[in-house]
């Protein structure tokens, strides 16, 4: 017989089965319903940073360690889309489900447990992420922008760093008061790391202390980090240090946000 | 009658489906639901009778595992819901007391979404999802938003939902709470219906006349208590007697009523005093035809005088 304890009192490990997969079908189904109004249209907004800073500005910038701009931030967009999709997917639209259409409280009720609605939340987060930035991925390819057959590897990348910005997005959740809330994390935190990863200038431009703070606390800076090198295929060893980095964050934040999760849920 | 009878019968046959000792649940201090025992027989229709705030729909979540529980046992087909919850939800579902169905699918979809939490087979999900739409007559919804739906339409296919899964336990959180009065009785005639086929049925209300209707047995709560249960009309009968006369309050009158009926309760309620007695039909008529009154008004005792007996509260506060 199956034991679940559903203590909020405890930091605990999840008991997580099958059934996380029933509640991430529940948003791709929804997702595959409404795809043409809420995924399609967010292709247009990296194609137009391509067009704008890499074919515009990108013409005035002479090239960075010898690979042209367009070339630099190109895999940058597809980190970047990661982060956006795994963010807001757990942030905004957990949220609604969470609290606006009592989905969780739902499902709950099911032989489904909270920590497998979260845990099912997060693998869509996760899987939004993937798919934003592997539709990026075949845009900058269709620019010629990709030089390298590891590229075929960003995907699953993607899945990995998509866990960590959907299990910090869950965090906040967790926490939410209301959904204005996220307003804060959405600018103090995924903003400046939208400038401030390598994203659109190399890190060591930076003065060396925030180089160092950005290399630290930012996930996104070693998401452009990897996605940059598979991309381009100049891979290195730094590379799996940040593959290493983003894995232990990632397992962290996921445990942490169920955790935070039955907190909140379960009174 | 009836009622009575098969109150007697599942007495007898007594399975025992649900068993709670000293269920207590707290938030922070306050104590929602405090020490309360009950026992639910296999088959039966019972119900949490109580005003808002009594403590039935927290009652109703230790029972579906929603909740933990804060103090006390709680069994619920043998299963313990603190150690057990899986096998408790497998065979237990709830129609909630707020609309919670999946605003991002047509009403089919709800319903088949609804399944696949509980691993029934997609082919096996849809039949029961058309069954139980022809059962609640929305079947002409199939595939439209939840948004389109009217607030009985959306309560009926709760009902629907909550049936996905053949459960041996329908938990019923206020199930008519805001409808008008037709839909109201589309959902009693449901309940019934449900009942004949065996489902062992519990539902929260704080309306006497739904319970008075529908239930074999009710637990009357108050401040997270049960102070009474009981078959409805034995609990009436016994408390209130037949009938209740309400009149003006008028001195003279109310010296004419002492004399006659020694034992009456007399209660103010605004300017109108309602009289107890415990006697059967037809004693106030005949004071009544004795005595020339304007603007009196015999009727049937009911639950509400019960509750009000023995809280000195009225039910919807
Ligand atoms: N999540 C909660 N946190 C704090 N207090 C709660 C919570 N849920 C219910 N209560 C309180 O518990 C009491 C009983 O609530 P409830 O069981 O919903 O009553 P009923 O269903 O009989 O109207 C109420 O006073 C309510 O305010
Ligand atoms: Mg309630």
């Amino acid at each position: 017989m199956t034991k679940i304890t559903d203590s909020p009192a405890k930091f605990s490990l999840p008991k997580l089965t099958y059934r996380v997969w029933h509640v991430w079908r529940r948003n791709f189904d929804v997702f595959m319903k409404t795809i043409k109004v809420n995924f399609l249209p967010s292709l247009i907004e990296p194609i137009l940073y391509l067009l704008a800073l890499g074919f515009g500005l990108g013409g005035f910038i002479q090239p960075i360690e010898g690979v042209p701009y367009i070339n630099f931030i190109a895999p940058a967009l597809v980190a970047i889309s990661a982060m956006y999709g795994g963010f807001f997917e757990c942030t905004y639209a957990s949220f609604v489900r969470m609290y606006f259409q009592k989905t969780f409280d739902a499902i709950i009720a099911t032989p489904v447990s909270v920590e497998e609605v979260i845990a099912g939340e997060l693998l869509w987060g996760a899987t939004r992420a993937a798919l934003n930035s592997t539709t990026v991925l075949a845009v900058i390819g269709a620019f010629g922008l990709i030089s390298s057959p590891l590229a075929l590897l960003v995907p699953l990348i993607s899945l990995l760093g998509g866990l960590l910005f959907a299990s910090l997005a869950m965090c906040f959740t967790a926490i939410a008061p209301n959904i204005d809330f996220f307003n804060y994390p959405a600018f103090l935190l995924i903003t400046p790391m939208f400038l401030l990863s390598g994203t659109f200038f190399p890190l060591s431009q930076l003065p060396p202390v925030v180089e160092v703070a950005a290399l630290t606390f930012l996930p996104l800076t070693h998401l452009v980090n990897l996605i940059r090198g598979l991309v381009s295929g100049r891979a290195e060893g730094f590379m799996l240090l940040s593959l290493a980095w983003i894995t232990v964050v990632t397992a962290a934040l996921f445990l942490l946000s169920i955790n935070l999760m039955k907190k909140r849920l379960i009174k | 009658m009836f009622a009575v009878n098969s109150l007697e019968r599942y007495m007898s046959s007594s399975e025992i489906l649900i068993k709670a000792h000293n269920l207590t649940k707290k938030f922070g201090n306050f104590t929602a639901v405090d020490h309360i025992n009950f026992e639910i027989y296999k088959g039966e229709c019972v119900g949490f009778l109580g005003p808002n705030g009594a403590g039935k729909t927290t009652t109703v979540r230790m029972i579906h595992c929603f909740w933990p529980l804060t103090e006390g046992k709680l069994y619920v087909a043998g299963f313990d819901v603190s150690t057990q919850a899986r096998e408790v939800k497998r065979i237990v579902s709830v129609a909630p007391q707020e609309d919670n169905l999946d605003p991002d699918f047509s009403v089919i979809k709800n319903l088949q979404v609804y399944a696949r939490y509980f691993d029934i087979p997609k082919a096996e999900a849809t039949k029961r999802a058309k069954e139980l739409l022809k059962f609640f007559q929305i079947e002409d919804k199939q595939d439209v938003l939840i948004s389109e739906l009217s607030t009985g339409m959306k309560r009926r296919l709760i009902l629907a939902r909550a049936l996905i899964n053949e459960p041996q336990i329908l938990l019923l959180d206020e199930p008519t709470t805001g409808l008008d009065p037709q839909a109201r009785h589309m959902v009693w005639e449901e309940v019934r219906s449900l009942r004949k086929r065996g489902v062992t049925i519990i539902l929260t209300t704080h309306y006497m006349e739904e319970a008075t209707a529908l239930c074999d047995r009710v637990l009357l709560m108050d401040n997270g208590k049960i102070i009474e249960q009981g078959n409805p009309v034995e609990l009436v009968k016994k408390h209130i007697g037949a009938e209740v006369l309400e009149i003006d309050n008028d001195e003279k009158l109310l010296h004419a009523l002492k004399a006659e009926f020694p034992d009456a309760r007399f209660e103010a309620f605004g300017d109108r005093i309602h009289v107890f007695t415990m006697q059967p039909h037809g004693v106030f008529e005949r004071f009544l035809e004795r005595n020339s009154l304007t603007n009196v008004t015999i009727r049937n005792a009911n639950l509400e005088d019960v509750f009000l007996k023995l809280t000195g509260r009225r039910l919807r506060e």
